[in-house]
């Protein structure tokens, strides 16, 4: 039995240590607003925050995360970086098909929280893992500066 | 606030009967108090629809009930192009309603009622063309409902028609102060004759059409709440991970099926002729039990393919005569008279789609029907599909359709719906099939490889008097809609190539069909005119070179005949700086384009580092796609295709050794990252003309703008993408 901090209640999942945390969150727990893309922590579809640090949970093992604070898409709203950065992606409308932007804003949000004013180079190296294929990039990075600015 | 987007709905039953044929609209009550309305398209293969639809449903497009918000059945899935919203805003115009007040539905399989008049006559979104085929039905659609609870209002008021006016999906008598919301007036509105004929607003008067509306999807693909395909869960469900056989034709020989029982969660072990899948109760067991099943393979008559040998054979193909898709003229008199001539060779590699949703699928197979939950293009091909393979009558088919997680064509396809079927039927639960990403990236339908030949006579001013272009490809149409697949030319091929918006006095393209062993061929974002436009554009910007004419003003001067093309051309170059000085290094490129019914150019501007790396630094885009629905989504969907095309352009090559695709993830499937992408500036020409599409000119337009800015900055020629080979 694992337990961890899941969107500030603690869960404990009967999963093996080594299964990764998406598939915990989606498969287990039923948080399917953290995505599938890669499996190999190449596309950030799947970025969660652990202790507020931006973490692929495709790669991450369930059982590393014992204690640890983990927070999805579904609970980013209320922290205050999260809620401006649903508000600029909403504001800049960046979303098209949006199954990459869960991990975008998640990512984006871990940025804002350790980077209050970010850089374009800053941006590039906070986001440069998390691929949209649908490509709303340019707009990512104004609704990244918008919420910095808010 | 509900959310806007709501589930397919079941099939509803509703009273039958037989309607004039010169009636376009049905009103029927499918519940106490709701009022359905819609039509049918008439069956029909393809060509714009002029006339109106002459067959009829009651099931339609909008639902209105006593309560609740009005439901919006968007006929065309929402995969990121915002048609969900942009339809909604041609419907709420003529319905008088807020977007604030409507529901969105997907709309469930159903050929009679959904059937895209340009594109095939099925159910079918692809093409970019989902605002052109259903401008005038959706807007028709809207107005006839607004008439009919315009009446049943002046009826129960005993008052003209004509004195009553309808907002915000109420119904006012101005003149007594009296008003009743369509939800009161319902019911009534239901037993209403529908009209014969009504009058569609003129731009002029629309309030919602042509102004930036905010995306409906966007909320619910912010907090998580959004849900796709792959997020299906229903009770009793069970994960499976699927591997099919590597080379194309192989089947499955062996698996270890007490290893993978042995993993932990792992439930079954299902067999299929030409694959294995391991069901779980999870994503994690399902891997690992695939990886313990070690599924050996019988690899077949492809195990020895490789992409040299299908570019020998198109190659080959490309030095025959083909099917002639379009003369204009008479090239080989004029070449006669040439000055002098040009010849090239392009080719463009094979392409995944590498959609971020991977190919899933989730069916419950029962004795007496099968639920299928799933992202889809083509809705009631999945609804047929899964019913042949089940043997069971469509009714019991219901197809749960979902926003897609992108589909760039992929989803166009069924192969994975089919596949998740047949595993089901061996799962007496239902059961989530989801391909990991190496999976799709190597069992995808793949864009065509094309091999390009195309000559050029030129006179004394170096203007061009001839021009052939040959190419040799496999046939989507022919796989897809074969009875679109007429006289040996596939019309998607030659899209792009047969009417270049240039003066050219004698024009010959043939197409040569060349199908390629070891891999299938499928739609991919762009089409036809992602190869025929590369072409086009490239070799014009090398007739312009050997002209020694400035690009623009070389294409410029032979626009005499599209105004749209020179405007939209002159337009980007002045908005890009064309002609201002770039450093060493650096370059300048443009392309333009009459595609997918748009006008559209680009001026993209590149560095080229010393190890010939190519960085695209600004892509300018003026765009004349006619009116416009939602111009925000406009600037969106070309921002969106650039980046798309950047990431083909510079990277994008799926190849074949001993009958496999060598590809698998994104390490080696590379796309565009946020540190790679350029500013982009995209300009809209203001047009009262037909709307045109516009999910795939970025896309068409990119290749050749950039291939063109290397020439500018480096004198080399880029006749073979991806532009990094």
């Amino acid at each position: 039995m694992i337990t961890v901090e899941l969107n500030g209640a603690a869960r404990a999942f009967d999963v093996p240590a080594d299964m990764p945390l998406l598939w915990v969150l989606r498969d287990v727990a039923h948080l399917t607003g953290t995505k599938f893309g890669c499996g190999m922590g190449l596309c950030g579809a799947c970025t969660v925050h652990v202790d507020g640090v931006a973490t692929r949970s495709c790669i991450t093992p369930v059982g590393s995360l014992s204690g640890k604070k983990v927070t999805t898409i579904e609970a980013i709203g209320k922290t205050p970086a999260g809620k401006r950065v649903q508000r600029a992606w909403l504001d800049l409308e960046v979303v098209q098909c949006g199954y990459c932007q869960s991990g975008q804003i998640m990512s984006a949000a871990a940025l804002l929280a350790s980077n209050p004013s970010p850089s374009d180079a800053d941006i590039d190296a906070g986001m440069s893992g998390n691929i949209c294929r649908c490509g709303t990039y340019v707009r990512i990075r104004a609704a990244i500066k918008q919420a910095a600015g808010a | 606030m509900k959310r806007p987007i709501g589930p397919t709905p079941e099939p509803v039953a509703l009273p039958g009967g037989v309607v004039s044929r010169r009636t376009f609209v049905q009103a029927g009550a499918a519940a106490a108090g709701t009022l359905v309305f819609g039509f049918a398209l008439p069956a029909l293969g393809g060509g714009p629809r002029s006339a109106r639809p002459s067959s009829f449903s009651c099931k339609g497009l909008i639902r209105i009930g006593a309560t609740g918000p009005i439901a919006f059945i968007i006929p065309q899935v929402e995969m990121g192009q915002g048609t969900y919203t942009s339809l909604s805003m041609l419907m709420a115009e003529e319905l008088e309603v807020g977007l604030d007040q409507i529901e969105i539905e997907h709309a469930p399989p159903d050929d009679s009622l959904y059937a895209n008049a340009i594109f095939a006559g099925i159910q079918v979104t692809g093409g970019s063309n989902s605002i052109r085929a259903w401008w005038d039905p959706i807007r028709q659609a809207g107005a006839t409902a607004r008439e009919m609870l315009i009446t049943a209002a002046a009826e129960r008021w005993s008052v003209a028609p004509a004195d009553c006016r309808a907002e915000r999906a109420t119904v006012i008598h101005a003149a007594s102060g009296r008003s009743a919301t369509y939800g009161a007036l319902a019911a009534r509105a239901a037993s209403v004759p529908p009209p014969t004929t009504v009058r569609l607003k003129s731009p002029a008067e629309w309030k919602l059409v042509s102004t930036p509306a905010k995306r409906l999807d966007a909320p619910g693909k912010v907090d998580g709440t959004a849900t796709y395909g792959i997020d299906t869960v229903v009770p009793r469900m069970k994960i499976a991970t699927v591997a099919a056989c590597p080379v194309l034709g192989g089947t499955l020989a062996s698996v270890d099926e007490a290893k993978a029982l042995s993993i932990a969660g792992v439930r079954q072990v299902v067999r299929l002729d030409d694959a294995v899948a391991i069901i779980a109760d999870h994503m994690w067991a399902a891997k690992q039990g695939l990886a313990a099943a070690d599924p050996k393979w019988r690899e077949g008559t492809n195990a020895g393919v490789s992409t040299e040998d299908i570019v020998k054979r198109l190659e080959a193909a490309s030095q025959r005569p083909g099917a002639v898709a379009r003369t204009v003229g008479d090239v080989a008199q004029a070449q006669l008279t040439a000055a002098s001539s040009l010849s090239a060779v392009y080719e463009l590699p094979f392409l995944a789609h590498a959609t971020m949703e991977p190919m899933n699928c989730t069916v419950h197979v029962q004795s007496d029907g099968c639920d299928v939950w799933v992202g889809t293009q083509v809705a009631t091909r999945a609804q047929a599909a899964a019913a042949r393979l089940c043997g069971l009558p469509l009714e019991r088919v219901r197809v749960h359709n979902h926003l897609i997680g992108s589909g760039f064509g992929r989803r166009l396809e069924t192969d994975f719906i089919e596949q998740a079927v047949a595993i089901a039927r061996q799962v007496r639960d239902p059961v989530k099939v989801v391909w990991t990403r190496e999976e799709d990236v190597q069992h995808d339908r793949y864009r065509p490889y094309y091999y390009n030949r195309v000559h050029a006579a030129i006179d004394a001013h170096g203007n061009p008097i001839a021009w052939s272009h040959r190419i040799a490809a496999a046939s989507n149409v022919a796989r897809w809609i074969p009875a679109g697949f007429k006289d040996g030319i596939d019309g998607d091929a030659v899209d792009g190539a047969v009417d270049p918006p240039y003066l050219l006095p004698n024009l010959k393209v043939e197409y040569v069909r060349e199908e390629p062993p070891g891999l299938i061929v499928g739609w991919w974002r762009g089409v036809g005119p992602g190869n025929n436009i590369f072409v086009v554009e490239s070799f014009i910007d090398e007739l312009a070179a050997v002209a020694k004419a400035d690009p623009v003003a070389y294409r410029s001067a032979l626009l005499v005949n599209s105004p749209r093309a020179k405007a939209v051309l002159e337009l980007a170059a002045a908005k890009a700086n064309w002609g201002d000085p770039l450093p060493p290094g650096r370059g300048r490129g443009v392309s333009v384009q009459h595609a997918f019914g748009s006008y559209f150019a680009q001026v993209a501007e590149v560095t080229v580092a010393a190890d010939g790396a190519v960085k695209v630094d600004r892509v300018v885009c003026a765009v004349d796609c006619g009116l416009t629905v939602n111009p925000d989504t406009v600037k969106a969907q070309l921002q969106g295709g650039v980046i798309f095309g950047i990431s083909a352009t510079l990277y994008g090559a799926i190849t074949l050794k001993g009958g496999r695709i060598e590809q698998s993830n994104f390490h080696d499937y590379r796309v565009l990252r946020i540190n790679e992408a350029p500013v982009i500036d995209v300009h809209l020409v203001a047009s009262g003309e037909a709307p045109g599409g516009i999910g795939e000119p970025g896309v068409t337009a990119l290749g050749p703008a950039v291939a063109n800015a290397v020439f500018a900055a480096t004198g080399k020629r880029i006749r073979k993408l991806p532009i990094t080979t």
